[in-house]
């Protein structure tokens, strides 16, 4: 006798409560608090705001806590309930030149106006674990400078004056909206930048370190890399001028490409550029690169064939949102379709088998 | 629940969702592009689905979600009761009772009404795909109906293993003009896709719907000497002993024992009640579970 397996409704029921015990751990240890979060895990918050599309650190933080620190998850979460919110319409260009930059480094001139700020990085850090923060987590005094008011000219600007830079098309259509219209190529560059922008950190490192490696390669130095607040303003119909709405930390990257000339163009450089919320380099200066590469028929490159020149694969692959979920589906009951492959697999080999008999014979 | 809206999805969400499946209608097996929300479940579980559900359903409606033919597989249970918490619909397990039925992979054995509409959910849409990988070129081979691509496939299925060797997700023509996936349904299925009730598809992944309105002309391919041929195991369900349902097979000892009893499980159910009963099974009673 057989009786049908049942229960998934229980059996749902169940996997939540546990997972909800494995989230909160050991109750000995104080639980942490969203605050906390924000505050001590500023860079994981920072990711989630990025790729989740929706710039609020509580909630960012709260949906780390959420989804047990998987940060794709947390993204998930995000997105989730960012869909559930109405479009009220777009802001201004933010504009960068204004920025607060907690950090503004260049690597191809030593100086420019607004200085080499190194801010809060990692970087020139030795990379040995600090045992001491094991036991205490409190930071020393630090010194501060008064605060640099004036704007923060781009380096990319000095280039400019000389012609020495291409020049971007300027567009004042406003830009395509990913979220709200399906995505058609080929992708003009605002909605390209749009997707590379949320995309997930570790594909875009990975596509943008295959154009240095040699799979399209264009080599890219970064002009200039600032990390810092900039005001948002909206414009109100009723009031007929912008006020600003809030401040948002940004990073932008802007690389400086070489570009060989054409029969139409002299020898110039050329741009690539990343705009990434939160404090977020690695993503920011991997995302100036992917958008050069991408760029290569608008400025008359050859198609090398590289993964990353190709718009439909980029765009098509790097939300790790839809890869998690379509990845992950695998694990869903999929009883049918492989019996299916079964009972054609049988008789495949049925028949395979009967022919080799004959020939035999 | 009152957070959010009914069926979970804005109005003007359901709006551009309507006009997307109206299109689809009107342009059948035609995979018309949409702007694909993102759900609280993810992509790749039937999000494409759920948004066709939630643009279709009204407060009149009673849902069945079925996963793999069964009303209980997990994902199943999740979708019904998101559609429970968000729309607060009436439910069934019923297919004759069910006015929208959300389906994963299969079509339920019993024969749609009129006043019924399939949702698929749909992972891949373009039945092309795995023979060219762009969507670029695939849309320009759907708007020059060149499907000679797909007919070598099959071509070399045959001269290969003497059989086409597609056992789901079968590409069918649809009125004679687009070729559609209908979804990973067993062929055994595809006969079924000549329907009086409306069939709708929706991958939210990808950000395509598409439609079969009832009593459509839908084709498997084949060819005249290999004419195609929906297959199932040569068995009666063990529980119901129905011999013309599509079968799963169950492992059901150490040393490897089958059986098989169908993936219908409203089938099933319906017709132990009716006092058949297969050669593993009992008389029936419902179930505590």
């Amino acid at each position: 006798m057989y009786v049908a397996v049942k229960g998934g409704e229980r059996a749902i029921d169940n996997a939540h409560a546990w997972l909800a015990e494995e989230r909160r751990g050991d109750p000995s240890v104080a639980e942490l608090s969203v605050a906390q979060i924000r505050e001590q895990l500023s860079l994981a918050v920072n990711r989630v705001m990025a790729e989740g599309s929706l710039y609020d650190p509580n909630l960012a933080a709260l949906a780390i806590k959420q989804s047990r620190g998987d940060l794709i998850e947390a993204i998930f979460l995000i997105r989730a309930y960012r869909t559930t919110l109405p479009r009220f319409g777009g802001s201004n260009p933010v504009d960068t030149e204004t920025m607060a930059c907690d950090r503004r480094v260049s690597a191809t001139f030593k100086d420019a106006p607004g200085g080499q700020v190194l801010g809060p990085t990692f970087d020139y850090t030795h990379r040995l674990l600090d045992f001491k923060l094991a036991a205490d987590g409190e930071a020393g005094e630090v010194q501060t400078a008064p605060p640099h008011d004036a704007r923060t000219p781009h380096i990319m600007s000095y280039l400019d004056r000389e012609g020495l830079i291409q020049p971007e098309a300027s567009d004042d259509a406003p830009p395509p909206d990913l979220t709200r219209s399906p995505l058609e190529l080929p992708a003009a560059r605002a909605l390209r930048l749009q997707a590379l922008t949320r995309a997930d950190e570790g594909f875009i490192l990975g596509m943008a370190y295959s154009t240095q490696r040699g799979y399209a390669r264009n080599h890219a130095f970064v002009a200039e890399l600032r990390i810092g607040a900039v005001a948002v303003e909206v414009d109100i119909p009723e009031l007929g001028f912008a006020i600003e709405i809030g401040e948002i930390t940004v990073t932008e990257c802007e690389t400086v490409n070489q570009f060989q000339g054409s029969k139409t163009q002299p020898p110039q450089f050329t741009r690539g550029y990343g705009l990434v919320f939160g404090m977020t380099e690695r993503k920011a200066i991997s995302m100036a690169l992917v958008d050069r590469a991408l760029r290569w028929k608008e400025l008359g490159e050859d198609n090398l064939g590289a993964p990353a020149q190709d718009e439909e694969f980029v765009l098509y692959h790097s939300d790790n949102i839809q890869a998690t979920g379509f990845l992950e589906h695998i694990k869903l009951p999929h009883y049918v379709d492989f019996q299916s492959e079964l009972e054609l697999i049988r008789k495949l080999r049925r028949d395979a088998q009967a022919n080799m008999q004959e020939a035999a014979e | 629940m009152t957070d959010y809206n009914f069926a979970y999805l804005d109005e003007q969400t359901k709006r551009m969702i309507r006009r997307t499946i109206l299109k689809g209608l009107a342009i059948p097996g035609y995979q018309v592009p949409f702007a694909s929300r993102e759900m609280p479940m993810p992509y790749g579980w039937g999000t494409g689905g759920v948004q066709v559900s939630a643009a279709v359903l009204t407060p009149d409606d009673t849902l069945k979600v079925i996963d793999q033919g069964a009303d209980d597989t997990t994902n199943a249970v999740s979708i019904r009761r998101f559609f429970q918490k968000t729309a607060g619909v009436a439910v069934t397990e019923a297919t004759a009772q069910a006015s929208v039925i959300q389906t994963r992979h299969r079509i339920p054995e019993q024969d749609l009404r009129e006043d019924q509409i399939i949702v698929y959910q749909v992972p891949i849409p373009e039945p092309l795909r795995f023979l060219e990988p762009s969507e670029v070129e695939t849309r320009k081979m759907h708007s020059l109906e060149e499907y000679g691509l797909m007919h070598v496939k099959l071509y070399e299925d045959i001269s290969q293993h003497g059989d086409i060797a597609t056992a789901y997700a079968y590409p069918v023509k649809v009125e004679g003009r687009y070729v559609m996936d209908p979804s990973p349904i067993p062929k055994f299925d595809n006969p079924k896709l000549e329907m009086a009730g409306i069939q709708l598809f929706g991958a939210g992944r990808e950000q395509r719907i598409y439609a079969i309105p009832p009593y459509t002309q839908v084709v498997s391919l084949d060819f005249d000497d290999y004419p195609f041929q929906p297959t199932k195991a040569d068995h009666a369900c063990g529980l119901c002993g129905a011999h013309d349902s599509y079968l799963d097979e169950l492992i059901v000892d150490d040393e490897g024992g089958r059986v098989f009893m169908c993936s219908d499980t409203d089938y099933c159910a319906t017709r132990r009640r009716a006092g058949h009963v297969g050669t593993h099974g009992t008389p029936f009673e419902e179930d505590a579970a």
